[in-house]
């Protein structure tokens, strides 16, 4: 115990806490990394401990704290507003559902893929918004556009299923097959937590290179950035490309997780809503709040579907989402995991 | 080789015939003046002369609508604000454009981020100019909790940071008290002197353009009236009459 009073002192003043927002910390505290260690050390024996239902609502909660860092490197560091994200987990999971479908390639192929068509895409609407000066809420109308329009797209393609949807082959197999994703939620919950973990690890690298101080700078003020020699244009497409080609790869986690494929789920403005509210909940640009937010806000859920399923209640589920997110725009506007953080006394050590 | 000679000997900066309007309204009608190598020069002028849309045509905010910019001798006309800085112009905002939610420390750091990609480098570059203009006790802050005065001096660190050959500065001392004023002065013309920057700065506070500037450039309604040395222009009727009911002199 006497430990906790040590780092309390080592924890600083909270006057400092808001500047360290942008996690451009390279000296987190001791404190810091014991949590962040014994949180890993959790994750990685869960399965042998949870049942078959807390594992699925585990893997819940890692794909959409995935995604959320995905759409948090655009949002959050380079504060690029897009409203469209369900685009390039369509364009992943399609790529490599359908490569795989047709063609037997392994998704680790179609990954790949995947995340370059949508990146390819996301270079397409950056080109044109940045280009013609489309700035914050008319850019994030135009990712809505470019995703409805491709929803449509989908919904008449024969090779991909058209509206009647992809379906990749289920197996039943009694081991795990890691090089064409086929096996037990186990197999899978390993998959997306390395998935999380790795998008983690470069996030917070990114944020201590020239690119991560430069996205930032274009966030708070893109004139300024511009007069102190960043080519904003350059380096918001950077941003854009890579958020969108990790969340396709988040896609192609999905196609092989649920096997089945639907333009109208996979593409919907419902789905680029879900995969950013945590985000704002856990709080926009941190490290940790997208997956803070993936905690909160998949557990709520799954506490309420089954509320709604007992009571036979339909919508609570979207509504609840609704209410949450206004206590936070309301109570704590910069997120839950900087107020957690100043809690836990994780401050700069400065 | 004559194109390097003509650069060694142009001056640093060369405003040649600039003009801007805005609808109609004449900001700035063909300004041409010259700041010398190594030269502090003043850009002064009543409220709305066209002080800071001068700066603007220069950094390329704004692109002008006649005349041309050269810097060392090269054109740098309608350049990108991010391509002008990478040529040698730092600048600052007389309305401050501070990164808010990164630390003071941070904002000078992507200025420093210029010339280097080592953000270790530039971290070590930034606490030497933070401490330069005694910004260094609120390193850590988020640059929004600063006062207007800090906030000006963040802009100074900042475009300082950047390396540049030539610095733009919009009234970075309004604001200051007379000590400050004094500090900022020296800090000036201590880098004007040991490091060669040469610098062209907007001011209305007269005691520091009479204690920096070796030459002042006079804006009104857009056009230059006068320019001569601080001695010079503070006696000539021309620019007594133009601020006359304005009580800045
Ligand atoms: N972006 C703009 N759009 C329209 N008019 C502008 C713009 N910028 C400046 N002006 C006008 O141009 C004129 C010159 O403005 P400018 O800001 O250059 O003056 P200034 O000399 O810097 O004045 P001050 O000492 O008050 O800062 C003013 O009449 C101003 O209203
Ligand atoms: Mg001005």
């Amino acid at each position: 115990m006497s430990g906790v009073s040590e780092n309390r002192v080592l924890a600083g003043s909270p006057s400092t806490g808001e500047a360290a927002r942008g996690g451009l910390i390279a000296d987190v505290p001791r404190r810091a990394l014991i949590l962040l260690g014994l949180f890993a050390a959790l994750l990685l024996v869960a399965p042998a401990t949870v049942g078959d239902y807390l594992l699925s609502v585990m893997i819940l909660v890692l794909y959409y704290a995935y995604l959320g860092l995905a759409w948090n490197v655009m949002m959050g560091f380079a504060g690029q507003f897009s409203l469209g994200h369900a685009l390039y987990i369509g364009l992943g999971g399609y790529t490599a559902g359908a490569l795989f479908v047709h063609y037997g390639l392994p998704p680790w192929f179609g990954m790949v893929v995947g995340a370059a068509v949508a990146a390819v895409m996301g270079g397409v609407i950056g080109a044109l918004g940045f280009r013609f000066g489309v700035k914050g809420v008319y850019f994030a109308l135009l990712t809505i556009a470019f995703a409805e329009f491709t929803r449509i797209l989908f919904d008449h393609w024969g090779w991909v299923g058209a509206s009647s949807g992809l379906y990749l082959p289920v197996e039943y197999r009694d081991t795990d097959d890691l090089w064409l994703l086929r096996g037990s939620a186990t197999m899978f919950y390993y998959v997306i937590l390395a998935m999380t973990a790795g998008a983690f690890i470069l996030c917070h690298w990114l944020l201590q290179r020239r690119v991560g101080y430069y996205w930032q700078a274009i966030r708070e003020d893109q004139e300024a950035a511009q007069t102190l020699g960043i080519d904003v244009f350059r380096y918001k497409m950077i941003a854009v490309m890579l958020s969108a080609a990790m969340t396709a790869i988040g896609g192609v986690f999905y196609a092989f997780y649920y096997n089945n494929l639907y333009p109208e789920t996979i593409f919907s403005m419902h789905r680029s809503i879900e995969l950013m509210l945590g985000v704002i909940i856990g709080g926009i640009g941190t490290l940790f709040g997208p997956i803070l937010g993936a905690i909160v806000l998949t557990t709520l859920g799954e506490m309420l579907t089954g509320l709604t399923e007992d009571l036979g209640l339909d919508g609570i589920k979207q509504m609840s989402y609704g209410v949450a997110l206004l206590v936070i725009i309301v109570y704590r506007p910069g997120g839950l995991w900087p107020w957690l953080r100043r809690r836990l006394g994780l401050e700069k050590p400065r | 080789m004559t194109g390097d000679l003509a650069a060694a000997t142009a001056p640093m900066l060369r405003v040649d015939g600039v003009g801007k309007s805005f609808r109609g309204l004449k900001a700035v009608q063909a300004v041409s003046f010259e700041v010398p190598r190594r030269g502090i020069v003043a850009l002064i002028g009543p409220n709305g002369a066209g002080k800071t849309t001068t700066f603007n045509l220069i950094a390329g905010a704004m692109r002008p609508d006649t005349g041309r910019v050269f810097l060392e001798g090269r054109d740098i006309t309608g350049l990108r604000p991010d391509r002008i800085c990478h040529a040698g112009i730092g600048r600052t905002f007389q309305l401050v454009k501070p990164f808010g939610e990164l630390s003071v420390e941070d904002n000078v750091i992507v200025g420093a981020l210029r010339g280097t990609h080592d953000v270790g480098a530039a971290r070590r570059q930034s606490a030497k100019i933070l401490a330069l203009l005694g910004l260094d006790d609120k390193a850590g802050l988020p640059a929004h909790s600063l006062t207007l005065p800090d906030r000006k001096r963040l802009e100074v660190a900042r475009a300082l940071a950047t390396q540049p050959k030539l610095l733009l500065l919009d009234e970075v001392m309004a604001g200051l008290r007379p000590m400050e004023v004094d500090r900022m002065v020296a800090t000036l013309r201590s880098l004007n002197e040991e490091t060669g920057m040469t610098i062209l700065l907007i001011e209305h506070v007269m005691r520091a353009v009479m204690a920096l500037s070796h030459w002042v450039v006079v804006l009104n309604y857009g056009e230059k009236i006068c320019e001569g040395t601080p001695g010079e222009v503070t006696s000539d009727p021309r620019v007594l009459e133009c601020y006359l009911g304005d009580e800045a002199l």
